[in-house]
């Protein structure tokens, strides 16, 4: 087991899987900053996926692609932040109602690109990993090149953009205002923060972080469109901002933790002997994720001080209420 | 410029409108995306409905595909009535059936269908209950997030499901394609005109779910914890104990959803049994306001939806999954419909403040109406 | 009414002809309100007299139905508080607005403009200069490279040139209820406000605090701000305000010089009519039968945090004991833990001898013991907001029925009678509660209570957002049961009428009992010390104790 979870091989994949709960997981984090609860990270990377993938098949433009798996998740978000931010909706039933709407536009523009594979053109710019070491001189470098450095930009970018999140959050007046949002609109807005400006802003934002990591998926990952392929990725997303205590930072060893479980069942079918124990069976392993995610939704209850996220998360802000 | 204000009460008939705009609202944007895609909107909303209810067969099928749908977002209604978030109906109702699955495998060949089958539907609605109770018991003893707890529980219930069926349930007997065996033939549910018996349970349940949250003690219970959980315990209520009740009777009569498609419709168990269903269900209870008679007209409709997908997708090449596209956009404008019942749009002449630094107004009354808008009306506040 | 301009500073602000109104109530009814620069100003009128709402309207928070306002000459417009602040308007808002999470320099640096800033470092920059005494660690706010800490450098020196104090790296959870209100003065005034509003900002504070912020406020206006101080209490408004504008039923009835008018004279306007301000208190019932004994009660909250130390004392039939203390100091606990819908963590409590600790209210009922509770938060918990009064009277009834279904006629008449006996206004008995006013939706919870013929009646806050006509109501009602020989239990905020009502009086010092005095020869300074954390017996043992708050 220990020597599985050691290989090169399995932390290389394991990171390039966390990039797209990685990017979800700063998604619905930057949305639950700014107080609010999106339940539709499943539709949105669903919709970032298809649109993006259907915009790379069909132009073979990475810039296109990018902008399209922006817009059809964004789009999704928008909907949800006009929902809730200006029609006040229950933000847990918009989510749900998101999801289910993502799935069905995203699965039906995907119908229209089933059957094709990544193009080359886009392939080829994922193939370029820029601090790949092409003759490691010893083992220990061999070691590292082939588990940290033989990934491409798109991992290297999701990793940076944790950082300067957390340099936005922590240390930035506008990263200060959004936090002020979440745990207090009321007081925010009496502040002279523009409140509603600043939940439209990273609600899209947001939705457009998690689009991307969804891309990841049929783009890069799987090189097709199959339907409904995030599989409860989204889901996990939504504890794993809990788990990671909404800190970007975090984010990236929790969605290393996160995508690590994920693939550990394959590598373990690729050994016979673990993977005859019933416990090691590829369909009990599936669940680990979920479990760990359940574990992480008790831990997070029964210490709900530590836990506990921005305030105003779930919460309508009327200005006029009373 | 437009700008809010909080409406006290809605009469019955603002009420009806808003709705109504909200359906005209979804049913607009569902045609104008499928329009999008590249197919023509109204054929496919016409033969959408045709594939419904255009045959006996259409029909009967619609009707098969409402029972689960019915009885689940009943068993969800008594759990939203609680503000318990249980979005597991997609695993309850898999374990339900797994359950009633369980109980088939088990006993003789002998065993008479009035025993087996009455025995299959406990089994179901304990299974269910179960299902249900893992999550709620942490939601009551920690308040652990029953959103997310319930959500993941349908995952585990899948990956359980797809455990027993290429592994510890496979029919040795089956050659190439793994699967579990067929129940025993005497437990499938009578059909009475080519429709399963089970049509009975989703309107037996409307009645019993009405009465007990109307009419009883345990009801009135229910929707004071859900109204107020200080207020229950300050009354002395039980809150606890209320509410684990409530959450096994959801989970308990989703279950037996399960078991009854088992027995009525699909004969065996895969993973894809609850087909969305748990989903499905969420939308109708919200849209029906979880009143329990109204869940059972809207589940009617949804199931024509479901059914109605599938014909176009045959017929005309619109990828079925349209239908989670027009439900997922009903869900939202008739979300979004309530807004227009709880908050009023008043037109302000007033000019934003940057032009209005230098400009002497006058003081203006507002005394006109308030302007009245359809569901896609403008942002509020700017 | 106008007085003439010169007479004191000009215009800081006009509202005029200012209306707004929440559904069919009309909270403001074509209000004029002049403030001048250089005064404090008192916005007096009973709960629900439109104070708040009209001050809302001024910090931008409400839009109003029609009106205008000027401000320092100029029309203006809100359409958010950010517009009310960048035209120098800065509310204290009753409730404050605080991040919990977020430290003090936090809350009071998000949404600073970099304008603003530059100016809050200038002005502390001039204040230092001005004072002449070069300050070695005041040097270079944020002039050179990095430094972490230049913003809670800046909050405090800042908060220092209006001599107020707090740590600016706490997080508001752990700053004190006078901290908090610091914090929220050096917000709006960091921003420039040059009025300042502050809406009912004494009545979360003890005496000791309330004359220190006074002296702020002074401070403030002697350096040519307008304050505006909301506020029912009479005392406080001639003690501290130069003019006074009084609002009755959403209307505003009188600006008048302080100085010139006495408190009967302002009440009479307030009310509307001349009121007996003199609240009853008959003799308790002479022979001091036990009633509530409390045992060294601790409790300790979900948290962790000691909300009840220790706390020991008796009630007795036919008197009413009063409990004071600050906001937060265990009242509520303390009635809740009583009522049995917490449990406490040590101690006992017996009534009539009969042992209730840590039992159920159904079970505190099915001992025999009737003990009745009005709770703090009226909608929240002592009623289900969304029901009818039927469904409420229900409550606390149904579970003595007789099988499985509920029977609502008994209820339903009770609902009637209650109507009746205490003047409820409800278009029916099974319209929901929440859309009553606060008046009648108290009423509504004292009439269920009242009905179960309690012997023990606890009740929290029960007059808070009432004005004076009901609260008059319910101290009636609450001498009716004192007169039936109940013992009841009184938590106050407000100690003229703690001092007025009850026979003995309780403080509560952050969970611990500060000791029992007797009402009617109290002083609210005494209250006061005893409230900010010094006991009786230390009181009055004579020994020179400074209370450190």
């Amino acid at each position: 087991m220990i020597a599985i979870l050691t290989r090169p091989e399995f932390i290389a994949s394991a990171i390039s899987f966390s990039v797209i709960l990685l990017l979800g997981t700063l998604g619905e984090l930057l949305t639950e900053r700014a107080g609010h609860l999106n339940l539709g990270v499943e539709g949105m990377m669903l919709l970032g996926g298809s649109f993006g993938y259907y915009a790379a098949v069909q132009t073979n433009s990475l810039l296109i692609t990018f902008l399209a798996a922006c817009l059809g998740s964004g789009l999704g978000a928008l909907m949800y932040g006009f929902l809730t931010v200006t029609l006040r909706v229950n933000q847990n039933v918009t989510g749900l109602a998101l999801t289910m709407f993502g799935a069905g536009l995203a699965n039906s523009v995907g119908s229209k690109v089933a059957g094709t594979t990544t193009p080359e053109a886009i392939r080829a710019y994922f193939l370029y990993q820029p601090f790949h070491i092409d003759h490691p001189s010893n083992d220990f470098l061999k070691y590292i090149n082939r588990a940290f450095l033989s990934h491409d930009l798109f991992v290297y970018s999701a990793i940076l953009l944790a950082f300067i999140l957390a340099v936005f959050l922590f240390r930035t007046r506008e990263g200060l205002a959004l936090r002020l949002t979440g745990e207090n609109t009321a007081a925010a807005d009496a502040s002279g923060i523009k409140v509603t400006r600043i939940k439209y802003m990273y609600i899209v934002l947001g939705g457009m972080l998690c689009g991307l990591g969804g891309l990841y998926l049929p783009l890069v990952q799987q090189g097709s469109w199959t339907d409904s392929m995030t599989a409860g990725q989204g889901w996990l997303v939504v504890a794993l901002v809990i788990f990671v205590r909404w800190h970007p930072i975090k984010a990236i060893a929790g969605s290393f933790v996160f995508g690590a479980l994920s693939i550990l069942g394959y590598y373990v079918q690729l050994n016979p002997d673990l993977s005859a124990m019933p416990i090691f069976n590829q369909y009990i392993m599936s669940m680990f994720p979920f479990l760990l995610t359940i574990i992480v939704l008790v831990i997070a209850s029964a210490r709900k001080r530590a836990w506990s996220g921005p305030a105003e998360i779930g919460h309508s802000y009327f200005r006029e209420d009373r | 410029m437009f700008r809010i204000a909080k409406r006290e009460k809605s009469s019955l008939s603002d009420s009806f409108l808003f709705r109504i705009l909200g359906f005209i609202v979804g049913m607009g944007l569902s045609m104008l995306f499928i329009g999008v895609l590249g197919h023509n909107p109204f054929k496919s909303m016409t033969t959408l409905l045709s594939g419904a209810f255009g045959t006996a067969n259409a029909f009967r099928n619609t009707l098969t595909f409402a029972i689960p749908l019915a009885t689940t977002a009943l068993g969800l209604s008594v759990a939203f009535r609680m503000k318990f978030w249980n979005i597991g109906g997609e695993g309850q109702l898999l374990m339900g059936a797994t359950a009633a699955m369980f109980i088939s495998m088990v006993t003789g060949p002998n065993t008479s269908g009035w025993i087996l089958i009455p025995t299959m539907l406990i089994a179901g609605f304990i299974g269910g209950a179960v299902w249900a109770m893992i999550p709620g018991i942490f939601r009551i003893h920690l308040r652990t997030n029953e959103t997310l707890f319930t959500l993941m529980m349908n995952y585990l219930a899948i990956e359980f499901v797809k455990y027993l069926y290429y592994n510890l349930w496979k029919d040795p007997g089956r050659s190439g394609f793994p699967g579990i065996k067929s129940i025993q033939t005497q437990a499938f549910l009578p059909r009475v005109m080519g429709v399963s018996v089970g049509v009975l349970i989703p309107v037996v349940l409307t009645v019993v779910v009405f009465i007990l949250v109307n009419k009883t003690k345990p009801g009135y219970e229910i929707r004071v914890v859900g109204e107020s959980e200080p207020t229950a315990n300050y009354a002395g209520m039980n809150v606890k104990k209320i509410m684990l009740g409530g959450v096994l009777l959801s989970g308990g009569i989703v279950g037996l959803a399960g078991a009854a498609k088992l027995a009525g419709e699909t004969f065996t168990l895969t993973e894809s049994l609850a087909g969305g269903a748990g989903f499905t269900a969420i939308v109708i209870a919200w849209l029906a306001n979880l009143s329990a008679p109204i869940i059972l007209v809207v589940s009617f409709l949804f199931a024509a939806l479901e059914q109605g997908a599938q014909t176009i997708q045959l017929r005309l090449g619109v990828p079925a999954a349209v239908a989670e596209i027009i439900k997922g956009l009903m869900l939202m404008s008739f979300l979004g419909s309530e807004f227009f019942l709880r908050y009023r749009l008043i037109y302000d002449r007033r000019k934003p403040v940057k032009q209005q630094i230098l400009v002497e107004d006058k003081p203006v009354c507002s005394g006109d109406p308030p302007a009245t808008l359809g569901s896609e009306g403008k942002e509020g506040e700017t | 009414m106008t007085l003439p301009s010169d007479q004191y500073g000009a215009l800081a602000f006009s509202m005029r002809g200012i209306s707004k109104s929440f559904g069919s109530v009309c909270a403001n009814e074509q209000i004029d309100f002049m403030v001048r620069q250089g005064e404090i100003h008192a916005l007096l009128g009973e709960n629900g007299s439109g104070k708040s709402t009209l001050m809302n309207v001024l910090s931008g928070v409400y839009r109003p139905d029609c009106g205008s306002l000027e401000v320092f000459g100029k029309q203006r417009f809100f359409h958010s508080p950010g517009d009310a602040i960048r035209c120098g308007i800065g509310m204290v808002y009753q409730h404050f607005k605080l991040a919990e999470s977020l430290t003090a320099t936090d809350n009071i640096m998000a949404g600073l403009s970099r304008t603003q800033i530059a100016d809050a470092i200038r002005s502390v920059r001039q204040a230092a200069d001005s004072d002449g005494h070069e300050d070695k660690t005041a040097a270079p706010i944020r002039s050179s490279g990095y430094r972490k800490n230049w913003k809670s450098d800046l909050v405090r020196r800042f908060a220092s040139r209006f001599h107020v104090e707090f740590d600016p790296d706490k997080p508001a959870s752990q700053l004190s209820v006078s901290e908090k209100q610091s914090v929220e003065i050096i917000k709006v005034l960091i921003r420039g406000a040059k009025i300042l509003v502050l809406d009912e900002p004494t009545a979360v504070l003890t005496p000791q605090e309330t004359k220190r912020l006074f002296g702020v406020l002074r401070n403030m206006r002697d350096r040519g701000c307008s304050v505006v101080f909301i506020s029912h209490k009479l005392g406080e408004i001639m003690e501290l305000c130069d003019r006074v504008t009084v609002l009755r039923k959403g209307r505003s009835v009188d600006t008048l010089v302080v100085s010139e008018v006495d408190t009967y004279d302002l009440v009479e306007r307030m009310v509307g009519h001349k009121v007996e301000l003199e609240i009853a208190r008959p003799d308790p019932n002479p022979e001091h039968e036990e009633c509530l004994r409390v045992d060294s009660l601790s409790y300790l909250d979900e948290k962790g945090v000691r909300k009840l130390s220790g706390v020991s004392f008796s009630t007795f039939y036919g008197e009413i004991l009063g409990v004071a203390g600050l906001a937060g100091g265990g009242q509520k606990e303390l009635c809740e833990v009583i009522a049995g819908i917490i449990r406490p963590d040590g101690g006992a409590i017996a009534v009539d001898g009969e042992s209730i600790t840590g039992l159920s209210p159904r079970s505190i009922s099915a001992k025999g013991v009737s003990m009745c509770f009005i709770p703090e938060d009226r909608l929240g918990m002592g009623l289900v907001a969304s029901m009818g009064m039927v469904e409420n009277v229900l409550l606390k009834e149904y579970a003595f029925q007789k099988g499985i279904f509920i029977h609502s006629d008994a209820a339903r008449s009770k609902s009637e009678q209650i109507v009746e006996e205490l003047d409820i206004l409800t278009p029916s008995i099974s319209h929901p509660v929440r859309l009553l006013s606060g008046g009648n939706i108290q009423k509504v919870i004292l009439g269920r209570e009242i009905h179960l013929k309690p012997k023990l009646m606890i009740a929290a806050y029960a007059v808070r957002g009432l004005d004076i006509q009901s609260s008059y109501t319910i101290y009636r009602l609450l001498n009716e049961q004192k007169a039936r020989n109940v013992s009841v239990l009184y938590i106050g905020e407000d100690l003229d009428v703690l001092m007025a009502l009850c026979d003995r009086i309780l403080v509560l010092c952050q969970g611990e009992n500060m000791g029992i005095v007797d009402a009617r020869n109290t002083t609210k300074i005494e209250l006061g010390q005893m409230m900010s954390g010094t006991k009786l017996e230390v009181l009055r043992s004579g020994v020179d104790y400074v209370s450190n708050r």
